[in-house]
């Protein structure tokens, strides 16, 4: 009996210490002692994949090809995504005129989706009040970040401003791939109420608000 | 006459008992304690081609989860962003740097860089991102701090009782939609959040499925 204790209380050591304890952390992948139908012969997006021939199982949409979307609702009527009008490229149809207003209605449903998206993914440079003071000039990494109450910017139309997001612009890279149209539109009517902002003067705020302002 | 089994065997019973006990005891404890995520998941922290580092972009530089993945709210995975994305300010930050030159190379050719997947739920598990994400879950509730951490590790166990655990009591997760992001957001107190979670529930529809065909399909 004594042999066998001592040789369980060995095996129990050995087994903790070569499996260690929950939580630790650990390079090699994860073993899968069953693993059940845990991996099926099916794409996952974005993962390595024999099945075509460069290896991945996202593939980039054939040339001509057109997305399957619902309408959007822009201020001319339903639109769907594919076609060439103002609401998805910012130009006036058929030229490379910029389209002078925002292409959705501006609600305060709409400012208040464009506030989150500025935030999101143009306060990181530009700054949360788009003074061009975002995390990128304060560390020093960026050494010209375009301030967007500059009247060169202020003077821009909206389409051009949407043309800019969509494509980028000098230093600027493209954000038409990861912010969708009606995110754009939304932020570009967010950033002319920060510019607004910045223009007004006391006239314009209502008898009752002037008062609160003074304080 | 001699005995034919020596004395000790009396005790043979009582000792084989004991042992069965013991080594039953410490399968148990051991299939109990290791065959689970919990210690075959949690941790696992696998070494990237870039050492990209969260807690230098969210933590520090307070970047949105959304910035990069920003289809969490619409899709049901979330995208692991294209290296334009990161060249969207790579192109002047560090922009000579070694450690990034699999991004440049990435950016230029289109050759996808091979992130190691952290995080991942069994083919037979059909999870869906904007759907949580939508309905107030935060990011912090399966993926655990990563604003904090250097390189990504898997924080929770994500098996099928972890789901459970939250869809019986969804109210004590939910928080408000602009807190999704905020990883390091604490409710005021385990009442008001409860208060919250409650009335959550009810206004957006939180329907914190249990059927088996919510998630296997």
């Amino acid at each position: 009996m004594r042999y066998f204790l001592a040789i369980f209380a060995m095996v129990v050591v050995a087994v903790v210490a070569v499996l260690g304890f929950r939580g630790t952390h650990f390079r090699k992948p994860p073993l899968y002692i069953i693993p059940d139908m845990e991996f099926q012969p099916k794409l996952r997006p974005q993962t390595a994949n024999s099945f075509f021939s460069n290896g991945r199982s996202s593939q980039l949409p054939v040339p001509g090809s057109i997305a399957r979307s619902t309408t959007l609702q822009s201020i001319h009527g339903p639109v769907l995504a594919f076609e060439n009008v103002p609401v998805n490229t910012g130009l006036i149809s058929g030229t490379t005129n910029y389209v002078e207003h925002n292409q959705l209605r501006v609600t305060a449903e709409l400012l208040k989706r464009g506030q989150q998206r500025f935030n999101i993914s143009c306060a990181p440079c530009h700054g949360a009040l788009a003074d061009g003071n975002g995390i990128t000039r304060k560390i020093g990494a960026m050494a010209v970040v375009a301030n967007l109450h500059d009247k060169r910017i202020v003077e821009m139309t909206d389409g051009e401003l949407f043309f800019i997001v969509t494509h980028g612009r000098n230093l600027m890279g493209a954000y038409g791939p990861t912010v969708a149209v009606p995110d754009r539109w939304a932020i570009i009517a967010y950033l002319r109420a920060l510019q607004l902002a910045r223009l007004g003067v006391e006239e314009d705020l209502p008898e009752p608000m002037r008062a609160t302002l003074a304080q | 006459m001699s005995a034919i089994f020596p004395k000790w065997t009396n005790r043979l019973p009582l000792m084989v008992i004991i042992g069965g006990l013991l080594v039953g005891g410490a399968l148990v404890a051991g299939a109990w304690y290791y065959l689970t995520p919990k210690y075959s998941r949690v941790g696992y922290k696998p070494i990237q081609p870039v050492a990209f580092s969260h807690n230098t972009h969210v933590g520090q530089l307070g970047l949105d989860c959304r910035y990069c993945h920003h289809d969490v709210e619409k899709s049901w995975y979330s995208n692991v962003p294209s290296s334009a994305t990161c060249m969207n300010c790579h192109n002047q930050v560090l922009k000579d740097d070694p450690r990034l030159a699999l991004i440049r190379k990435s950016a230029e050719t289109g050759e996808p860089v091979p992130w190691v997947q952290v995080h991942r739920v069994p083919d037979y598990v059909y999870f869906n991102h904007s759907v949580h994400v939508n309905r107030g879950v935060s990011c912090v509730e399966c993926h655990g701090r990563i604003d904090q951490m250097e390189e990504v590790y898997h924080d929770q166990p994500l098996s099928m009782t972890f789901c459970l655990d939250c869809h019986r009591h969804p109210e004590t997760k939910l928080r408000p939609p602009d807190k999704i992001t905020d990883l390091g957001w604490q409710p005021d107190s385990p009442e008001k959040q409860r208060e919250f979670g409650l009335k959550a529930l009810e206004n957006w529809k939180v329907e914190s499925l249990q059927n088996c065909s919510a998630c296997h399909r």
